[in-house]
């Protein structure tokens, strides 16, 4: 069996408890009529979930490997990165000058060039330029999207 | 031979701009390891808003086409499949490029996709209409019926756990029910602000496509490549021409599988090259060369993933079913540009959809040429650093996902769907049943309450969606599908606690 059964276990009744959610609300809420196609859903998601449980609970469930240890460690400081860019700088700092600073500290933070070469950061600093003067030549000149501006822009 | 009436689109400049560029673009897309064709399409969409539908769709197809060519690449020179639909090609190309033929593997394999690829778009041009007119006879039962039939059929046949590609496509059918009900104007399931206008589709593609990818390059940490170095000897092309032409066997096998595997809803490309491989090795005086280096490997693959691309449009156009998870993500482009597939498709937009199934065609041609170019700087691209692709990809999905409908709500579901995602396929779950679920459950729940109307008003629910040959026809496929898989998960299961029994 690939992943342990606790692994599989979480994922599948957190899956098991939103279709709970979702059947509740579509038998509950009113008017019936506008939660009649979800309802049909909800029927064959809570019995998916159900069987999906039952087999990760037994140790049936064999495919996926889970999320180890070492996997977990690489990928949380590149998801914090996204989650702080999405969810604060983006808005604050602006999308160019938040998106610049994502760019450059995923490439840091990934980058197995040493942290003390000095070529090392004026490569990532001019690829993050470069990058992002294409993205902007993209977004802000070709499509005109207007970005939140925030402190910069 | 309406089709040639359309041409001319083809050849205006922006169009044979977009052409190029989306052609040359896939190229380079397709050759760099970790960037998937579904996710290239994906991203692309937000590009294609302030085109014309037919110069948007021209775009997606060229990109389409030759990011699965240019997966051969890094499956050649790196032994990474750019794409899943270029596993079979590494096991061949790789070994010829390790002995001083990556330039000829190369040649070969971007031939071996141009005819297998204008095969297979030539079939999408005259299969489509042909099914198009018996398409024009369904129901809103019959295309209920439909929608769930593309969401079991990629929920049972994609996913390698059946339980879980159907609780995918369960979940996907899900979130596209969130937000305001059309017919009654209620909110549903609306936890957070972000969500009252629904899901947006192309935030939803672009999140459950590009996050996880850059997810898993976030996993490999810090290590430094250890691919192995392949140098590109200089091949000459003449030589490859005849060598294609002498490789008629592998070249018919894969075209005829990959065509027949593109015209099946929901199968893909993933098994395209790998059925193409088995079958060519086996009906070969040479079996024992096929994962040496046998150029006929290379050819028999590559033919097949692009003879796959044409047909996999067939019941998309015509039923709304994708033939792969690609084509499900070229439907969102579709339904963003206000064509909705169905049989009268071609009746309502024919200048578009002949435009764009010509510009198809015509890519192909572009894309061997275009591919044999940049075979010689190949190894560059394949070998770009992954550091830099997570972060474009990231800034890209960001970037994308808001300049849709310029709301940073777009930009949080997208992201939130994606890590989602990654968590959810490293438990077994797959993007491609989810997708399907998100883009086909308007169209099924649209059909289900007008059939519900019908029923009411006729011989009741039972009767109207149980009824008569076709609907029995399409319940017996979702059910058959269903079966299917569970069997075959079951002897899989079987034989692998036997084979873990006998290791004991």
């Amino acid at each position: 069996m690939t992943g342990n059964r606790t692994q599989h276990t979480i994922p599948a009744l957190i899956v098991l408890a939103i279709a709970a959610v979702v059947a509740w609300l579509s038998f509950t809420e009113e008017p019936s009529d506008a939660f009649l196609f979800p309802r049909v859903i909800s029927v064959f998601f809570v019995g998916l979930a159900l069987w999906n449980a039952y087999r990760a609970v037994s140790g049936l469930a064999r495919v996926g490997g889970g999320i180890d240890g070492g996997t977990a460690i690489n990928v949380l400081p590149g998801l914090l990165v996204a989650l702080v860019f999405v969810f604060l700088a983006a808005t604050s700092l602006g999308f160019y000058a938040a998106g610049a600073l994502a760019f450059v500290a995923i490439y840091t933070i990934y980058d197995p060039v040493p942290l003390s070469s000095l070529n090392g950061w004026i490569r990532r600093i001019a690829v993050t330029l470069v990058f992002m003067g294409v993205i902007y030549g993209l977004f802000a000149l070709l499509l005109q999207v207007q970005t939140p501006r925030g402190l910069f822009f | 031979m309406e089709f040639l009436g359309y041409f001319g689109g083809v050849f205006e400049p922006v169009a044979m701009l977009l052409l190029l560029g989306g052609t040359v673009g896939g190229l380079i897309l397709g050759a760099t390891p970790g960037l998937s064709p579904t996710m290239a399409v994906a991203l692309l969409i937000p590009f294609t808003f302030q085109l014309s539908p037919a110069h948007g769709l021209i775009l997606l197809g060229a990109a389409y086409t030759s990011t699965v060519a240019g997966g051969a690449v890094s499956a050649i020179l790196l032994k990474i499949p750019g794409a899943p639909a270029n596993i079979a090609t590494a096991l061949d190309g790789h070994e010829m490029a390790r002995r001083g033929e990556g330039a000829r593997a190369l040649h070969l394999s971007f031939l071996a996709s141009g005819i297998g690829g204008v095969i297979g778009v030539l079939l999408l041009i005259f299969l489509t209409p042909v099914l198009a007119q018996w398409a024009l006879a369904f129901g809103p039962s019959h295309l209920f019926w439909m929608a769930i039939l593309g969401v079991t059929l990629i929920g049972s046949l994609d996913s390698k756990s059946f339980v879980k590609g159907l609780l995918s496509g369960c979940i996907g059918l899900w979130l596209s029910t969130i937000g305001y009900d059309d017919m009654q104007g209620v909110p549903r399931f609306v936890f957070a602000d972000a969500l009252t206008g629904g899901i947006n589709i192309i935030a939803a593609l672009i999140g459950l496509f590009a996050i996880p990818q850059v997810m898993e390059m976030f996993a490999k940490g810090r290590r430094a490549s250890a691919i192995e170095q392949v140098a590109v000897t200089k091949h000459k092309l003449s030589d490859s021409f005849r060598e294609i032409g002498r490789s008629g066997r592998a070249l018919s096998v894969g075209t005829v599988v990959g065509s027949i595997i593109g015209l099946i809803p929901g199968v893909g490309g993933q098994i395209a090259g790998l059925v193409a491989y088995d079958q060519t090795r086996k009906l070969s005086p040479h079996k024992a060369k096929f994962g040496t280096g046998h150029p006929e490997g290379v050819i028999a693959a590559e033919s097949a993933n692009n003879a796959m691309v044409g047909p996999s449009l067939v019941p998309l156009l015509t039923l709304s079913i994708p033939g792969s998870p690609t084509a499900a993500v070229l439907l969102g482009g579709l339904l963003i540009h206000g064509i909705f597939p169905g049989g009268d498709l071609f009746d309502r937009h024919p200048e578009v959809i002949w435009t764009f199934i010509n510009s198809m065609l015509l890519g192909q041609i572009l894309m061997v040429i275009f591919g044999i170019w940049i075979a010689a700087s190949a190894a560059k691209i394949a070998r770009a650093p992954m550091p830099i692709m997570a972060a474009a990809v990231l800034i890209l999905a960001v970037f994308g996902s808001y300049s849709v409908q310029q709301s940073m709500g777009d930009v949080y579901v997208m992201l939130l769907l994606g890590i989602g995602m990654y968590a959810l396929e490293k438990f077994g779950f797959s993007a491609a049943p989810l997708v399907l679920g998100l883009i086909l459950g308007p169209i099924a729940e649209a059909n289900f309450i007008q059939g519900s109307m019908i029923a009411n008003a006729t011989d009741g629910p039972l009767t109207y969606f149980f009824g008569g040959p076709l609907n029995l026809l399409l319940v017996a496929l979702v059910v058959g599908s269903i079966l299917y898989s569970f069997l075959s998960n079951r002897a899989e299961n079987a034989a692998l606690a036997k084979a873990m029994r006998a290791g004991e």
